[in-house]
């Protein structure tokens, strides 16, 4: 029987190895992957590659992970808000790469990766500081940058409800980059609010099909209650 | 005559009557959030925001915000009926494969071209962040730009070569400035209205490029 549903967060950030690219879902206050982050915290792999849209904020989640110490390289749209000091401070002090990608490239790139294309010409950021070294050809009379495919070995991203075959659905826009995640990685695990019997999900609406899917973990209190229930 | 500005309010009413019913419109950071408070009442003008929002209503009022229903901004919103979710690579099609009818956003320079630079001052210990303004600039069918006419020490801001790093290049339709309208043609920037008590050789001292005397261009609020 397939059950990809893991109780525990730890056990399946377990194999995360120091040096992999983690995709990281999320866009500000939603979709967030909270638990799976925290885990990856505990876990202490390091020299991290994290792709994520922002650069976490405050003293949690993303934000923590980097001040720790333990991402190396991070690929983003948008790494500046009032409270993500702890990316400033470190790459101020050169001690963190950043390669800075256009949203919706950022967005592109993942498909791209997931849907097994290897490069795309898109016309964003072309004539731009970030077009600078990439191949440009005019196609359909534009100007478009060569953009390559954004694999990663896992990818950590938050869904609303989920079935033990993997199948997911998001809630408004926590789905962010979430579908694009979670094809683009090896290993792709989903927090979700609600772990629901197989066959609950209408699949007509079903957003991301299990097989996009190898862990799905009940957010802690979720399963805190389940285990008082069986109980 | 003394000049009489358009206020921030006013621009942004102006641009949300130029924008007819049935557009789709994503409304950048800053000033042109303003617009949507225009386009409220007895209008049909669809919003967009860039993390997978089409059909999105006003902020949410004090005590219904939800996590998961924010803007781009981070602010939480509203969803109108008809509106949707989706993921952000159908997000930015909508906006790159040219779906988005226009697009309005803020700017530090325009270039008598078109260029925009937006999202960088260039400042060697700014911290880069673009998030989707080259996207918009390249993929809505029609740029406008709200700003004010010059910096707040008297630079311009209209230019002959942005100075700023680009945002895109050749993507600006239209400028919305607290003194004028002003479009971006082929023969180069036309004045398309001017604010209250500016005749267009006043309005051509404070603009750092030559400018066209457009035929309908008129006195107008």
């Amino acid at each position: 029987m397939i059950d990809k549903v893991v109780a525990s967060a730890a056990h399946v950030v377990a194999d995360v190895r120091d040096g992999a690219t983690v995709l990281v879902g999320g866009f500000g206050t939603s979709g967030v992957p909270s638990e799976l982050i925290d885990a990856l915290i505990e876990q202490g792999a390091r020299e991290l590659t994290i792709v994520s849209n922002h650069a976490g904020n405050g003293d949690t989640g993303l934000a923590r992970l980097i001040a720790l110490g333990r991402v190396r390289r991070l690929v983003c749209s948008y790494p500046r808000h009032k409270d993500s000091y702890a990316f400033e401070g470190l790459f101020r002090a050169g001690k963190i790469e950043l390669e800075l990608v256009a949203q919706g490239t950022l967005a592109e790139r993942l498909r791209a990766a997931g849907a097994g294309i290897g490069a795309f010409y898109t016309p964003t950021a072309c004539g731009t500081d970030l077009a600078r070294g990439k191949e440009t050809r005019v196609i359909d009379g534009r100007a478009q940058v060569l953009e390559y495919a954004l694999h990663g070995d896992v990818a950590l991203i938050c869904a609303d409800r989920g079935d033990r075959w993997g199948n997911l659905v998001y809630r408004m826009a926590a789905r962010n980059f979430g579908p694009l995640m979670a094809m683009a990685a090896r290993c792709t695990i989903a927090q979700v609010r609600e772990v629901v019997p197989l066959g609950a999900l209408d699949p007509e609406v079903i957003v991301t099909p299990g097989i996009f899917v190898t862990f799905v973990v009940p957010e802690a209190r979720v399963a805190a209650a389940r285990s008082r229930s069986a109980a | 005559m003394t000049i009489r500005r358009y206020t921030r309010n006013e621009m942004a009413a102006r641009v949300a009557r130029d924008i007819p019913d049935g557009s789709y419109v994503n409304l950048g950071l800053g000033m042109p959030t303003l617009v949507g408070r225009h386009l409220a009442s007895g209008r049909e003008v669809i919003l967009h925001s860039e993390n997978g929002l089409l059909g999105m209503g006003p902020p949410a009022a004090p005590g219904l915000e939800d996590p998961d229903l924010i803007n781009a901004s981070r602010e939480p919103v509203t969803l109108l009926p008809g509106g949707s979710y989706f993921h952000h690579a159908d997000s930015f099609a909508m906006i790159r494969g040219g779906h988005l009818d226009y697009c309005v956003l803020g700017a530090f320079q325009v270039s008598a071209g078109g260029d925009l630079a937006n999202w960088h001052t260039g400042a060697a210990d700014a911290i880069p962040a673009v998030g989707g303004a080259m996207d918009l600039a390249v993929g809505a069918r029609h740029v406008y730009v709200m700003m004010e006419h010059q910096t707040k020490q008297g630079e311009h801001k209209i230019v002959s070569r942005c100075t700023y790093p680009l945002t895109g290049a050749a993507c600006v339709d239209r400028v919305y400035t607290d003194l004028a309208v002003i479009d971006v043609t082929p023969r180069g920037l036309a004045v398309v209205a001017m604010c209250d008590g500016l005749d267009f050789d006043a309005l051509q001292r404070m603009t750092g490029v030559p400018l066209l005397r457009s035929s309908g261009a008129a006195t107008a609020t």
